[in-house]
């Protein structure tokens, strides 16, 4: 497994800043628009992070106009210009799936100090 | 006839040029000694003996093998046959005969699954779980009573039993990586066999081995 951990190894990016499921994030994207490349804002609240090494993926999720809306980036990907952590959450588990059950005030998550 | 043989690592995935997500599987594959060319006149056809991996034990006779050419037995020996131009190749085989782009057909044996069902085996549909079905993962009907001339079964019916662990061979693999350094192959997709197990990795027979 550590012959696999090394080819990894070369792609990894250094420059992730530090998260966890319950933060709330922006993630700058890389967008092909017909040729030209310019980068979009994705933000909202992490609610999970899966596998490891170059493979680990991270899903954000947000309410856009009532309607819920998850993207799972991978965390080491070129095509992500840079993430941005705005609020440290407190939550009690690694996936937050439930939120998908709720909406409103119930949906909050307390901030982590 | 491009050549070698390799282990399986395992999978993986890497980021391509464009930063798309390419699933890969690692192969550590070479150096292999050329440990003997079988020639027409004497083999009746050309091929070249690659060998992989020192082996810890071997008998006199298996040794016997190897006195010319190389110090150390080896515990993979593989036939790679030789088309009538090719030159045999001389020394060892390393992965640097690939490059990235090339496309590679890998044989190797695959995953063995035991005695599984129809289901697994041949694709059977699988009848209701409930609502009074007693009729479940079974074969089914075998036959009716008039198949060849008096209620048989005929040969070839698709039944349960062993699958796996079988030689397959998956063509026209995209080679994404080279490292001569440490022996390894990245290529493009899945190949037979365990994590660990032994695999040959040829030329592609398709598209001239160069993808389109």
């Amino acid at each position: 497994m550590d012959q696999i951990r090394r080819i990894e190894e070369a792609q990894l990016r250094s420059d992730v800043p530090e998260f966890r499921p319950g933060d709330t994030v922006r993630v700058h994207v890389k967008v092909v628009e017909g040729t030209r490349e310019r980068i979009q804002a994705y933000e909202g609240v992490v609610i999970a992070r899966k596998h490891g090494g170059l493979r680990e993926t991270f899903t954000v999720r947000r309410v856009t106009y009532g309607v819920g809306v998850e993207r799972t980036f991978l965390l080491h990907s070129p095509r992500i210009d840079r993430i941005e952590v705005l609020r440290h959450g407190v939550v009690r588990r690694a996936k937050l799936y439930y939120l998908r059950g709720l909406s409103g005030k119930a949906a909050r998550i307390r901030e982590r100090r | 006839m491009k050549g070698i043989i390799g282990r399986k690592l395992g999978m993986t995935r890497i980021f391509d040029a464009s930063g798309r997500a390419v699933s890969v599987t690692a192969i550590e594959a070479g150096p292999c000694p050329v440990v003997r060319v079988k020639e027409q006149e004497t083999d009746g056809y050309r091929a070249a003996v690659l060998g992989f991996d020192r082996a810890r034990r071997a008998t006199r006779p298996y040794k016997g093998q190897f006195t010319d050419r190389t110090a150390a037995p080896l515990k993979v020996l593989r036939e790679m046959r030789l088309a009538d131009g090719d030159d045999a190749p001389s020394g060892e085989v390393r992965v640097d005969i690939f490059q990235n782009g090339d496309l590679v057909d890998v044989r190797g044996r695959s995953k063995g699954r035991g005695f599984a069902g129809g289901i697994k085996r041949w694709n059977f549909h699988r009848g209701p779980m409930a609502h009074g079905s007693k009729y479940h993962r079974g074969p089914g009907s075998l036959s009716s009573r008039m198949s060849g001339g008096g209620g048989r079964v005929f040969k070839g019916r698709r039944l349960p039993g062993h699958l796996g662990s079988v030689r397959v061979t998956v063509q026209a693999l995209e080679i994404v990586q080279v490292d001569p350094e440490h022996n390894i192959l990245l290529v493009r997709g899945a190949v037979p066999g365990v994590r660990g197990a032994i695999v040959e990795i040829r030329e592609s027979c398709k598209a001239g081995g160069r993808k389109a």
